[in-house]
């Protein structure tokens, strides 16, 4: 041991790789070259370069947490029908580039034998941003590949058709940290509960000082407890955000039955006519249960159909809810509206309505 | 000896439906790797319990301190053994993927051989910031199979509080909306930051993220706390044959209702022989024209990126934007990238030595005010920051002549240039 330790390996610092090597030879040949696109089908789409040249890129979902033999088939694939190129989308969607037309339809064909859908191109819903949940986080309240599975599987339609008035995209997170990201529609895990405090571990584990200055509404302090330094919460100040339990796990904040989903609507990072827009609340406490999440699904559903039944062309989720008002948004979906949708956190009398514009 | 494997009458029901299962897969591979067959045991106990069983640690590679994100099981019995034993560790190694998340199929499958040697075979392509995510090895694996990747050429992304991972989109290579070389900027940004992504020492984490128009498909004003996002300083490029042609395929009214008056500042307009005229100076960029009429319309020839700072989610003071702090850098040659480099240089220095512990930058300017930040890193100021300008009285300014004349003597300059 001693002997093999004594010239360590230095790593090589080559950060981020250069894309060019793994480019498909059109895309490379017409680097900042492209024309214009448009769309042939759902999942399909055609780029034509000011040099004449043009490609299909046919657009796949994936489960994200894929085994070996999954990403062989996708090489496999891309192997036969596009030269030996692919890429990822940030929904870890998979795109496969081909230069020929003729080649399209085989290679759909390839995917869906496969078992990869095709679509999530234009105004569908497109593969569902997540996070890592109980497969792999240190602070989920719930799982993150299974609730988008039971939702995919649900919304698998929307994905292959282009029959939305504008792209949705959902995002799931498991905790408010919400590394989800923001979506038209997004589903998180809320916490409803004060931490747990095992006070014997706190003064092994936590740096109280750090757990204290985390908190965003100073409701930790510095206390003794049983004679042992631990920290105690003020339960009436608690926003149950759960900040204090990645530094300092004794502080447990899942809990299996009061950690509950929340349903949140119009976030937007286009700059497409609005300006980018973060998702707000407007459902929540829905139980936490898998192995489908039923009840999250059919509040999903409802939102999902409404907007599209009622938005017009181009339309994303928060704009529609803009034109039509947030007081026909929860009239049409029948979702009730509570105290806690009026936010009360920093800067919120800017989102009250100080105008004689009313709705009714 | 068949592995040992567990049932999992939860996990089983999401093998059915059209979704592609991530659990068939899992299951694929418990078959050669027990590390996987105990992740499926533990996964549907946290599926019976709604409970997660993982608790972090440290585990690194030589000359690193960070990417590695490990993973320790807390479910153990009464005798503190492992409940599934195979499972004790499942640490995930953070790679950095080519920009623009391009691949050869070689290339993937030599990661795919890699993993199968060192790791449990399960990946995710890809985390939130980009990542590869090589899911589920043992500390005794990590360093050689760092060294396998790292010689193969791939480096470690970052994790803790560190300059992360970056992302830009697919840009230049098949957009053409792009209006810069978004994996050019991408390499650059986190190629000089590497010190900062390996050896976390920042007060918290630092995103970078590329998008080549301001579509924003990464998501960086919203996401990160150094946004660059491309755009045009002059006028839309219009085709106006392509435009009458968009017209007599799509109608008048659809033209109207879609394109003419979904421009959120009026500066469109559609004429009576279906010529579009533009406004320009009132064009804000927002893409949304150019979008629906991809063949008539394009951005303008002359390019650059405007850079917005200090986006995030929720922790701690709750949802930020990125803001702009600089509305246009021409990206036309050597200089403008290093002036580039620069500026997130001084953007990295000055929140590393005067952000709180735990504070994103976003949070830092909330706290000090933008005038002094701008200062800091050595920035004018610019209409373009605002959405409007001040409306609260309490504020000193008697240093208003001087700042007043600031702005006339670079409104001089710009003008002579």
């Amino acid at each position: 041991m001693a002997e093999a330790q004594t010239q360590p390996r230095r790593p090589i610092e080559s950060g981020t790789p250069d894309p060019f090597p793994h480019m498909h030879p059109t895309l490379r040949r017409n680097f900042g070259l492209w024309k214009y696109h448009d769309r042939p089908r759902p999942g399909v789409l055609h780029h034509v370069s000011h040099t004449g040249e043009e490609v299909w890129t046919v657009r796949a979902g994936t489960q994200r947490q894929m085994d070996l033999a999954t990403i062989r088939s996708l090489c496999d694939i891309a192997d036969e029908y596009a030269d030996g190129y692919i890429r990822f989308t940030i929904r870890s969607n998979a795109e496969i580039s081909v230069a020929d037309e003729s080649k399209v339809e085989p290679l759909i064909k390839a995917l869906q034998q496969a078992g990869f859908p095709v679509g999530g191109t234009g105004p569908s819903v497109t593969m569902i941003s997540h996070t890592q949940g109980w497969l792999h986080c240190d602070i989920p309240a719930t799982d993150a590949s299974g609730v988008v599975k039971a939702l995919m599987d649900e919304l698998h339609e929307e994905f292959i058709n282009e029959r939305m008035p504008n792209r949705v995209h959902i995002t799931t997170s498991c905790c408010q940290i919400n590394c989800g990201g923001q979506g038209d529609i997004a589903i998180n895990i809320q916490h409803t509960k004060p931490p747990k405090i095992q006070h014997d571990q706190v003064a092994n584990i936590c740096e109280r000082p750090s757990v204290v200055a985390r908190c965003p509404v100073a409701a930790i302090r510095p206390a003794v407890v049983n004679g042992k330094p631990s920290l105690e919460v003020d339960e009436s100040k608690c926003v149950a955000c759960g900040a204090c339990f990645p530094p300092c796990p004794p502080m447990q904040i899942n809990d299996p039955e009061h950690s509950k989903l929340a349903i949140w609507v119009g976030g937007n990072h286009s700059n497409a006519r609005g300006v980018p827009s973060f998702h707000k609340m407007v459902v929540a406490g829905l139980p936490n249960n898998p192995p489908r999440w039923p009840e999250v699904a059919e509040q999903v559903k409802k939102i999902l159909y409404t907007y599209r039944d009622n938005a017009r062309d181009y339309e994303r989720v928060g704009e529609w809810i803009e034109r039509i008002g947030w007081v026909r948004f929860f009239e049409m979906t029948g979702l009730p509206f509570t105290k806690h949708h009026i936010e009360n956190w920093h800067g919120s009398r800017a989102k009250l309505n100080t105008s004689a514009h009313l709705r009714f | 000896m068949a592995n040992k494997t567990y049932d999992t009458p939860k996990l089983d029901e999401l093998e059915s439906g059209p979704w592609p299962s991530f659990v068939t897969g899992l299951k694929r591979l418990a078959a050669d790797k027990p590390m996987i067959a105990g992740v499926l045991g533990q996964l549907e106990q946290s599926y019976t319990d709604r409970k997660g069983y993982w608790k972090g640690g440290t585990v690194g590679v030589y000359g690193y301190g960070g990417g590695i994100i490990p993973r320790f099981t807390e479910l153990k019995d009464a005798d503190g053994e492992p409940q599934f034993p195979e499972a004790q560790e499942f640490h995930t190694m953070r790679f950095i993927p080519p920009a623009g998340m391009h691949y050869s199929t070689q290339t993937l499958r030599d990661i795919c051989d890699m993993w199968e040697k060192h790791g449990s075979g399960l990946i995710a392509l890809h985390g939130q910031t980009g990542d590869i995510m090589l899911q589920g090895t043992t500390a005794d694996q990590v360093q050689e199979c760092f060294d396998e990747f790292n010689e193969y050429g791939f480096d470690l992304g970052g994790a803790g509080p560190a300059v992360r991972t970056g992302m830009s989109c697919v840009g230049a290579a098949r957009c053409e909306h792009s209006c810069c070389n978004e994996q050019k900027i991408h390499r650059m940004l986190i190629n000089n930051f590497l010190d900062d992504m390996h050896r976390p020492s920042l007060p918290y984490k630092f995103k970078f993220k590329v998008s080549g128009c301001a579509n924003d498909c990464m998501n960086a004003i919203e996401r990160s706390d150094f946004a660059v996002i491309g755009t045009w300083r002059d006028a839309i490029e219009v085709d106006q044959s392509e435009v009458q042609a968009f017209v007599a395929r799509k109608g008048r009214q659809y033209t109207i209702d879609n394109v003419i008056t979904r421009c959120p500042s009026g500066a469109l307009s559609l004429t009576d022989d279906d010529q579009l005229e533009i406004d320009n100076s009132s064009c804000v960029r927002c893409m949304h024209c150019i979008n629906v009429m991809t063949k008539a319309l394009s951005p303008g020839q002359e390019r650059g990126v405007a850079i917005l700072v200090g986006g995030k989610r929720t922790l701690r003071i709750g949802d930020l934007f990125g803001s702009v702090v600089v509305p246009f850098l021409p990206l036309r040659n050597h200089e403008d990238y290093e002036r580039l480099l620069e500026i997130a240089q001084e953007v990295v220095d000055f929140f590393a030595e005067n952000a709180l512990e735990h504070e994103r930058v976003g949070e830092m300017i909330e706290r000090i005010g933008l005038p002094n930040f701008l200062e800091a890193v050595g920035l004018e100021v610019d209409p373009n920051m605002i959405r409007e300008p001040r409306s609260i009285s309490y504020v000193r300014m008697d240093d208003w002549d001087e700042q007043a004349e600031k702005w006339h003597q670079r409104q001089q300059e710009s003008a002579a240039s």
